[in-house]
């Protein structure tokens, strides 16, 4: 009974990635959208803890959302997936449901 | 067809109207008969506190409402352990929030249930529906 | 899949509605049923048809009106929420002595119970919001 967990906020100014990190569960994804883009990328405080989670949830991130911001998909931790939003649609069908970290 | 719907509550009230009028679908919601709780977590948790007192911001103070819940079958409110933790908070600091349980000759019980991380997690995996506000 | 979006912030300070409304064309150009868009909160603002953007902005209240009148989307607004925020429709303004309505075509102002009904009926609820 996977969860798709969406984060629409930047690490570095609100709590909702980690947040969203105590509550997922194995199995589960998180989907970086809007300015929680931020969280997918290198060489940031966050990443340690991503690359950490990574271990046993999957991460999305919104590529329209990547690109507006300037951040080029080479500047994303590896194994972090992007997706359009027919991707979103198609996470949000494939999980049995979807919690909003707002 | 029963669902489980959760609402997830992760902000304080007052700053913005998330609180108010989460509750507001909260009240509503609890005349369709679905499978109800609420979740507080991180700042959510301040929407408990007793002693609320708005008299001198000109808004309502709506928190004695939560005390109505349990009036409407609302009655399993989860609250996150750690969040109260890192804010020096205990239960103690919140309503006592109670409903009377109709399976146990309508004792008053405490609707309130401190859990920890791993629990809400879980909770959050088995809910049909989820209201994040 | 029948989905149900609440959308629960305004149109321009937030991206949040932006994201609803392609999720929303994405899901509908899937060939997925779009049961209902709820506005609560901010996202009644969504609603209004008298926002003047720049030419060389997008129009998110006629994008939303377009999407439903192509496909035939509810869109609700949440009449509480509406209410402290100045949206009405013609109903709504004369039961309260306004002089104007501002409902964008393609919307309808109702209870919460929309949304309740919304999180019931649909198989996906996704919520956009702050």
């Amino acid at each position: 009974m996977a969860t798709l967990h969406t984060v629409n906020k930047s690490p570095f100014e609100r709590n909702a990635l980690e947040s969203c990190l105590r509550f997922t569960t194995p199995g589960s994804s998180v989907l970086l959208i809007e300015d929680g883009v931020v969280g997918a990328l290198r060489n940031t405080r966050l990443a340690p803890r991503i690359a950490q989670a990574m271990e046993n949830i999957t991460f999305y991130a919104l590529g329209p959302d990547i690109r507006a911001r300037g951040l080029e998909e080479s500047r994303i931790i590896d194994g972090i997936r992007i997706v359009d939003y027919a991707g979103f649609v198609d996470l949000t069908a494939e999980h049995d449901r979807v919690q909003a970290w707002l | 067809m029963i669902k489980k719907f959760l609402y997830l509550n992760r902000k304080a009230p007052y700053g913005t109207v998330y609180a108010l009028e989460s509750l507001e679908v909260v009240l509503i919601g609890a005349a369709f008969d679905q499978d109800v709780s609420l979740a507080f977590i991180d700042d959510g948790v301040y929407q408990l506190t007793k002693a609320q007192n708005t008299d001198d911001i000109g808004m309502k103070n709506f928190s004695p409402t939560y005390r109505a819940l349990g009036d409407y079958d609302v009655n399993k409110i989860f609250v996150d352990g750690g969040s109260l933790e890192e804010r020096g908070l205990t239960v103690d600091d919140l309503l006592p929030l109670t409903y009377e349980d109709e399976d146990d000759d309508w004792a008053e019980k405490p609707s309130i249930r401190v859990v920890d991380s791993g629990e809400l997690a879980a909770l959050i995996d088995e809910q049909d529906v989820i209201f994040s506000f | 899949m029948k989905y149900g979006i609440v959308v629960n912030t305004g149109p321009y300070t937030h991206q949040a509605s932006d994201t609803a409304y392609h999720f929303t064309a994405a899901a509908l150009g899937k060939g997925h049923e779009v049961f209902r868009v709820f506005f609560y909160h901010d996202g009644v603002n969504n609603g209004t048809r008298l926002g003047v953007p720049p030419q060389d902005d997008r129009n998110l209240p006629e994008k939303w009106s377009s999407l439903a009148q192509q496909h035939d989307l509810d869109l609700v607004v949440c009449v509480a929420a509406a209410q402290r925020r100045g949206l009405l429709d013609a109903d709504e303004a004369k039961r309260h002595g306004k002089d104007a309505d501002n409902i964008a075509p393609g919307f309808r102002i109702s209870g919460l119970g929309q949304l309740i009904e919304a999180g019931i009926e649909a198989d996906r609820l996704v919520v956009f919001g702050d």
